[in-house]
């Protein structure tokens, strides 16, 4: 379907690092199913660095193949790269997304960071409260 | 390619093709012009008027070409809002589950003042006619009720409704889009005094229809600038597309008694098979529908994600969630009948058509059942369900 990229299409078709990670230092859903997508992140975190990351997602085409390029994005990388990821970085990786599409890629960058924020306030590590600021459930109006 | 979308839209059928090529290599003229090239084409287009009014039991003169079923519902609602307006009468009465043509026609009316009752159906997705009856109000101006619905094909009481409005002396108008072809239609009997078609949901050619109104409704005209249709709906009119969609409603129609029952045998063997899947549901009355139509939600998934795996697997689906639409709302047919949103998103419309198979629908059935096998494996919702953190809804 000429809706979605090349790249939209294989990672939805064949997404990366779907599943659970029962021991997870952090786990992190967003959405609802109200709206329509709900996206799971678990992580793995070792001295700093994301060594293994999977998720769940219920959720269209754009959900899908957002939620693991978003993974993708971050899996060996340190946590402040996972914490600096964009939903642009994640639409742009995947050769952009329609407009409508977008928060859809939203969500991946948010179930990151409350996957992320479960790790901190799990290990009493001190964060930054406003970079997790907005970090809502559903239904972004664009 | 397994094609399950028929009321997206069909294929153009060979006899309507073969209907449409002499008016696009020969009979080339504007029904307009005076001179005898043109004169064919008024001629041709006459013929049709007259073909295509006798599928619906309505004379030629009642019969107005129009560009499709959105074209023929706006006019017919704009034609009773105009006639509310010279009378003083401002409410409307329509149905919840009627197609965005209607439905945002009439909200466009709301803000001119215009009040308007959506009367609502229950699970069964088929309205009352009673509830209809009991939304009438001394200033109703227009009911309109569609004959059959577009998403989860149920048949509503068009007869009924326009005994109602006919007695009441209040105008009726149908959305027969969807039934048009498929199910018997017959303006005299079932009272209806506009009534819209769709060419291109019965083997026609896209961008062709008709609004149908009876003698003496004085129809609102919606596009201006020429005497075509009466004075009616101006433009040169599409006389390939009409001519074909002429022939492909007389075929629909001599053939509809055999095809509905033929497909409707695979309807069912489709039903069937699909609810064998845990936790899915059909959408609408299981008799009281089109014959082609299926309709399901699965608990657990999203609809556009099924398609996609679906058009991997070669067939040709639709979806009522809101990710396939571009807005965030899912069906408003689906919420209508009572889904909530968690499992309105997970739907799927399967449309038959008459070149429809056993085996196509053997093959859909475990293709449906794989799919949905996976994306609940993947689905965080799925795996709430499973381990009882949530609770089923179907
Ligand atoms: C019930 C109903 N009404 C109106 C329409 C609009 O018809 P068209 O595509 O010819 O404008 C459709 C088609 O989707 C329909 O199903
Ligand atoms: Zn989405």
């Amino acid at each position: 379907m000429a809706l979605y990229s090349d790249k939209v299409m294989d990672h939805f078709r064949n997404p990366r690092n779907v599943g659970v990670i029962s021991d997870a230092d952090g786990v992190g859903e967003v959405g609802n199913a109200k709206c329509g997508d709900i996206m799971k992140i678990y992580l793995k975190i070792e001295d700093g660095v994301i060594v293994d990351v999977k998720f769940e997602t219920f959720g269209c085409g754009s959900a899908i193949a957002s939620s693991s390029m978003a993974t993708e994005l971050i899996k060996g990388k340190p946590v402040a790269d996972a914490l600096a990821l964009t939903n642009k970085a994640v639409a742009e990786a995947l050769d952009g997304l329609p407009a409508y599409k977008m928060h859809c890629s939203v969500l991946a960058e948010e179930a990151i960071k409350k996957a992320l924020l479960d790790y901190y306030t799990k290990n009493d590590i001190p964060y930054d409260a406003t970079v997790f600021a907005d970090l809502d459930d559903c239904c972004h109006d664009d | 390619m397994i094609y399950l979308d028929n009321a997206a839209t069909t294929k153009t059928s060979d006899v309507a093709i073969r209907a449409m090529l002499p008016y696009l290599s020969q009979v080339y003229g504007n029904p307009s012009s005076l001179h005898s090239a043109g004169q064919r084409a008024a001629e041709a287009l006459e013929e049709a008027r007259a073909r295509v009014g006798a599928c619906i039991g309505a004379a030629p003169g009642e019969i107005y070409f129009v560009s499709g079923g959105s074209e023929a519902d706006n006019q017919a609602v704009l034609t009773a809002a105009a006639l509310g307006r010279r009378k003083g009468k401002k409410h409307i009465v329509s149905t919840a589950i009627e197609h965005h043509a209607v439905l945002h026609a009439l909200q466009k009316l709301q803000k001119e003042g215009f009040d308007v009752t959506l009367v609502g159906v229950g699970a069964d997705g088929v309205i009352r006619a009673e509830d209809v009856e009991r939304a009438i109000r001394p200033d109703t101006v227009l009911v309109s009720v569609m004959a059959a619905n577009n998403e989860i094909g149920t048949l509503q009481p068009i007869g009924d409704v326009g005994r109602i409005c006919r007695e009441r002396g209040i105008l009726f108008h149908t959305d027969a889009v969807q039934a048009a072809g498929h199910i018997p239609l017959d303006v005299r009997a079932q009272n209806i005094d506009m009534l819209s078609i769709s060419a291109h949901k019965f083997g026609g050619p896209k961008g062709a229809g008709v609004l149908y109104a009876r003698k003496g409704v004085p129809l609102y005209t919606l596009i201006e600038g020429g005497a075509q249709e009466r004075g009616k709906r101006a433009g040169t009119q599409n006389v390939a597309a009409i001519m074909g969609m002429a022939a492909a409603l007389e075929e629909a129609c001599s053939t509809m008694q055999a095809t509905a029952i033929r497909v409707a045998a695979l309807r069912d063997r489709l039903i069937e098979g699909i609810l064998a899947i845990p936790h899915s549901a059909l959408n609408g009355d299981a008799h009281r529908r089109l014959p082609g139509n299926a309709n399901f939600c699965f608990e657990g998934i999203e609809g556009e994600s099924l398609l996609l795996l679906l058009d991997d697997k070669g067939i040709a689906a639709s979806s009522g969630s809101a990710c396939t639409s571009g807005s965030l709302d899912p069906s408003h047919v689906l919420l209508a009948i009572g889904r909530v949103h968690d499992v309105a998103h997970g739907s799927l419309r399967l449309t038959l058509s008459n070149e429809t198979t056993a085996a196509d629908v053997d093959y859909t059935v475990a293709a449906v059942r794989e799919v949905v096998a996976y994306l609940r494996n993947m689905s965080p919702i799925w795996r709430d369900l499973q381990e009882g953190k949530r609770q089923f809804i179907l």
